[in-house]
């Protein structure tokens, strides 16, 4: 048995080393000072693919990332890895989406690629936090699915065991295919890129990052798989209505930047009468006790 | 998210060195792999761009990966179970991670399921993964003994093993016993011819590093009654036969997470490689070539850790109110120990180049013949990566044992806790000077390099290179300590004695070390302003140990080598 698996990546701002000007004055984020990368769960949702790839021979794996042309690069990112292809979803029409707008032109996306058993993304990005767009492209689709997964343990006669974490403890679940997978941060991490796919996809495209290159576009015209798909509106047949900031409800009303206040550090000695002092000044304040 | 390689300027400074392209042409017999394999470099550049991407992933796993379960490895380590290892869970983790990249058979072919790599960056990746766990660059460093396959073997044995090697199995080289450890002509593990012309081996092995690999080359005697190295043949031994068992692990001082056994040999099956009767005279000397290599590169590995940590830890400790690294005393340790550190990593690079040259020549001439011209280069590089390659193992080792050593000193009492890495590397280091030949056995390799000028020929070549107009005070240093190292040598020859020779050999060889080390640096100054200040710092540490060992020479007569010698 083999399967056709759909990975959805986001490639985000790398929140997690934020420095001073991660935030422009008007409260967006300033993606300039902050690195692109491969949204971590999206990671982690990948190796899922990849073990069922590893387990099923002949399972394909596609990545589906919406965003700038610059996103081929989570493409290439999943090739390095073993993925076996992919797609970037790329259109002016789609700036400004909220969850519901993306997932609507995700999920005509993933109609567009057609054949598909499983359809598996992280939780939620690191940039929003929402962990909405994974069960919105579900219920889209019309199709069953299975959160907070973090490890997709079998896949067999058309049903699939899924691991869930879930506040307090794990659950196992059994769930009919086609299926909608999103898979927690507490799941294996994503194996290392391939030294052997590194060299062989490192050229791999989508034609508008080659379109002045006519020496690179000869070159990936003779290796089909060096080609990357790079759709837009049109391609899936979205109603533009639906799409962007006008097919977004979500208003931003305000950003604002927290900061953390501080007070002076206190150093406290390694001897037991400045010890008993501060237990005393913590019991008298109701920090502890 | 660390990366070691990409968190260090030296590495890219090595890699991009200008005899790579060269090699690089002649490794890739001038892109013919191209059309043949979609992961084959197009051109030189091409062929740079993936050796830097395929290293990112190996500074990628070490810094994620291989140094952050380097703790826990040292602290369980692997144990026996039925006769059989089974390695410390973060050790799995590591070799897993290594087979899922596709780090295992860098330097064998691509028609063998390899990457074809020169062994430069193959031993920059070796570099890499000893900074982060030394114990582990020793299984995945094993990987080199399909090298000794590619060579040697025949065709059939070469598309057996070596595919498997690309694929992430492991090797071992079951070289020592009880009874021969230096001395390696005293093995004794029998080698059998059944009537049907198949082998098999009965005996003991010991101090087997990864002895329960999956493929192991081992040295047996093939033919009864010798006693010599002429009587021992090189055999493959594949564990998916069976055959041989682990009957202990050694409890070690350091590089534990890589086991060390005791082998039993019970009829196992094994193949014969090569020719008989040439097990230790030609292919265990290849062998063992390639793996000093790489405990140079583990030295080297080793030394930067023990850089690291020692910086880290003197720019945070704080004492009498400010940062301890302000200290000159503290300071001076740093300054030397980076420039060791350099000098060590130079050697390795020009090391590599010169086996990188000759190797890529001795396949190709099994190609086709070699133009005059050609073979005159790979006799010339030849005999340079036979002085380089003693030299580069035995300084490098001794300066890594040198840095961990002051890398305890930084920490002061902390230091001697374990709760630093500093006492690990400390442990860790320690082997480093004396497996695949103590620097003793270095010293007797490299001092025919000495006597018939190997080294003092290549110094004359870079005397004649321009450098810098600031580096020429650096240069006439140079110049003055060569002088002495020739006068030296000249001096220990003039006397008709072989003991004298052997007793002053280490100071020679030495002496040769930190002449040669002075010009890498150079030269690496030459490329990169930031080398400066090491190739100062080391000059004047090397000038000062070549005149100490100059004075020795000068101040010594032959009749005073009786305070030096015991009965046994």
């Amino acid at each position: 048995m083999s399967l056709n698996i759909i990975v959805l990546a986001k490639q985000v701002p790398d929140t997690r080393n934020v420095g001073k000007d991660a935030m422009k004055a008007d409260g967006t984020i300033n993606r300039a000072a902050l690195p692109a990368i491969f949204n971590p769960e999206d990671l982690n949702a990948l190796e899922q693919a990849l073990k069922l790839k590893e387990m099923y021979p002949g399972t394909k794996v596609t990545l589906l990332t919406m965003g700038p042309a610059r996103a081929a690069e989570i493409v290439r990112e999943g090739l390095y890895r073993g993925a076996d292809g992919g797609v970037v979803l790329s259109d002016r029409a789609f700036a400004g989406s909220d969850t519901l707008a993306t997932s609507y032109a995700l999920s005509a996306a993933v109609r567009k690629l057609g054949d598909y058993d499983l359809i598996i993304g992280g939780r939620q990005a690191i940039d929003g936090d929402t962990a909405q767009v994974g069960p919105q492209i579900a219920e889209k689709l019309h199709l069953p699915q299975v959160t907070y997964a973090e490890e997709i343990i079998d896949v067999k006669d058309g049903k699939v065991i899924v691991k869930r974490r879930l506040e307090g403890g794990v659950e196992t679940v059994k769930a009919p295919l086609p299926l909608v997978v999103t898979v927690n941060g507490s799941a294996d991490e994503c194996r290392p890129r391939n030294a052997r796919n590194v060299q062989k996809y490192k050229y791999a495209a989508v034609p508008s990052e080659v379109a002045a290159d006519e020496a690179k576009k000869a070159f990936i015209e003779k290796r089909p798989y060096l080609s990357i798909g790079e759709w837009n509106a049109e391609t899936v047949e979205a109603d533009l209505a639906q799409c962007g900031l006008a097919g977004s409800p979500t208003k931003v009303k305000s950003i604002e930047n927290v900061v953390f206040t501080a007070k002076d550090a206190r150093r406290v000695e390694n001897n037991d009468e400045e010890l008993e002092n501060l237990i005393v000044e913590l019991i008298a304040n109701h920090t502890i006790g | 998210m660390a990366n070691f390689y990409n968190d260090n300027p030296a590495l890219k400074l090595h890699l991009n060195h200008p005899m790579m392209k060269k090699i690089v042409e002649l490794k890739e017999r001038n892109f013919a792999d191209a059309e043949k394999f979609d992961y084959a470099p197009q051109n030189f550049e091409d062929a740079m761009d993936s050796y830097d991407r395929v290293l990112d992933i190996v500074g990628d796993i070490c810094g994620n990966v291989i140094a952050v379960n380097a703790e826990d490895v040292d602290h369980t380590g692997p144990r026996v179970e039925n006769g059989h290892v089974i390695y410390a869970e973060g050790t799995k983790k590591n070799l897993d991670a290594c087979r899922k990249a596709g780090l295992m058979g860098m330097a064998m072919p691509r028609r063998l399921g390899g990457l074809n790599f020169p062994i430069t960056p193959y031993i920059m990746a070796a570099d890499i993964v000893s900074r982060a766990d030394a114990g582990f660059e020793n299984l995945w460093g094993l990987q080199d003994c399909a090298e000794t396959i590619y060579e040697f073997a025949d065709d059939a044995q070469k598309e057996k093993y070596i595919p498997r090697v690309c694929a992430g199995e492991t090797m071992s080289m079951d070289l020592t016993e009880p009874d021969a450890g230096s001395d390696l002509q005293s093995v004794m593990l029998k080698a059998s011819q059944k009537e049907d012309g198949s082998w098999v081996l009965n005996g003991v092995k010991r101090f087997i590093t990864n002895g329960d690999s999956d493929i192991h080359l081992v040295l047996a005697r093939s033919e009864e009654g010798t006693k010599d190295g002429r009587g021992l043949s090189m055999f493959i031994y594949d564990k998916r036969n069976g055959g041989v068992t682990v009957r202990r692990i050694e409890n070690k001082m350091g590089i534990k997470g890589s086991p060390t056994c005791e082998l039993v040999y019970k009829d196992a099956p094994a193949e014969l490689v090569g020719s008989r009767r040439l097990g230790l005279i030609k292919y265990v000397m290849a062998l063992m070539n390639g793996a000093r290599l790489g405990i140079a590169a583990q030295s080297v590995g080793i030394s930067e850790a023990a850089y690291r940590e020692a910086l880290a830890y003197a720019k945070d400790r704080k004492q009498f109110g400010k940062a301890i690294i302000e200290f000159p005393a503290v300071a001076e340790i740093l300054s030397n120990m980076k420039a060791k550190l350099d000098a060590s990593r130079t050697l390795l690079y020009a090391c590599s180049r010169f086996v990188d040259m000759y190797k890529v020549y001795d396949d190709i001439s099994k190609e086709r013949k070699l133009e005059v011209e050609e073979k005159k280069e790979a006799k010339y590089y030849s005999r340079l990566a036979d002085a380089f390659t003693p030299l580069a193992k035995g300084m490098t080792s001794e300066f890594c044992n040198q840095n961990a050593y002051d890398c305890i000193q930084i920490h002061g009492g902390s230091g001697f806790m374990k709760d630093y890495a500093c006492e690990r590397i400390y442990r860790d280091a320690r082997i480093t000077s004396i497996y695949e030949g103590t620097t003793q056995l270095q010293v007797v390799a490299a001092i025919r390099h000495v006597t018939t000028g190997t080294y003092l020929d290549w110094i004359r070549e870079q005397e004649s290179r321009q450098v810098a107009a600031e580096d020429e005070a650096i240069k006439s240093m140079l110049v003055f300590m060569t002088q002495q190292y020739a006068a030296a040598v000249e001096k220990v020859m003039g006397i008709d004695n072989p003991a004298y020779h052997d007793f002053m050999a280490r100071r020679l060889v030495e002496m040769a070390g930190y002449c040669v080390m002075g010009y890498l640096l150079l030269d690496d100054a030459q490329r990169d302003a930031e080398v400066r200040r090491s190739l100062n710092v080391f000059v004047k540490y090397g000038q000062a140990e070549v005149a100490k060992h100059a004075d020795f020479i000068e101040n010594f007569i032959p009749e005073q080598m009786s305070n030096y010698t015991y009965e046994a």
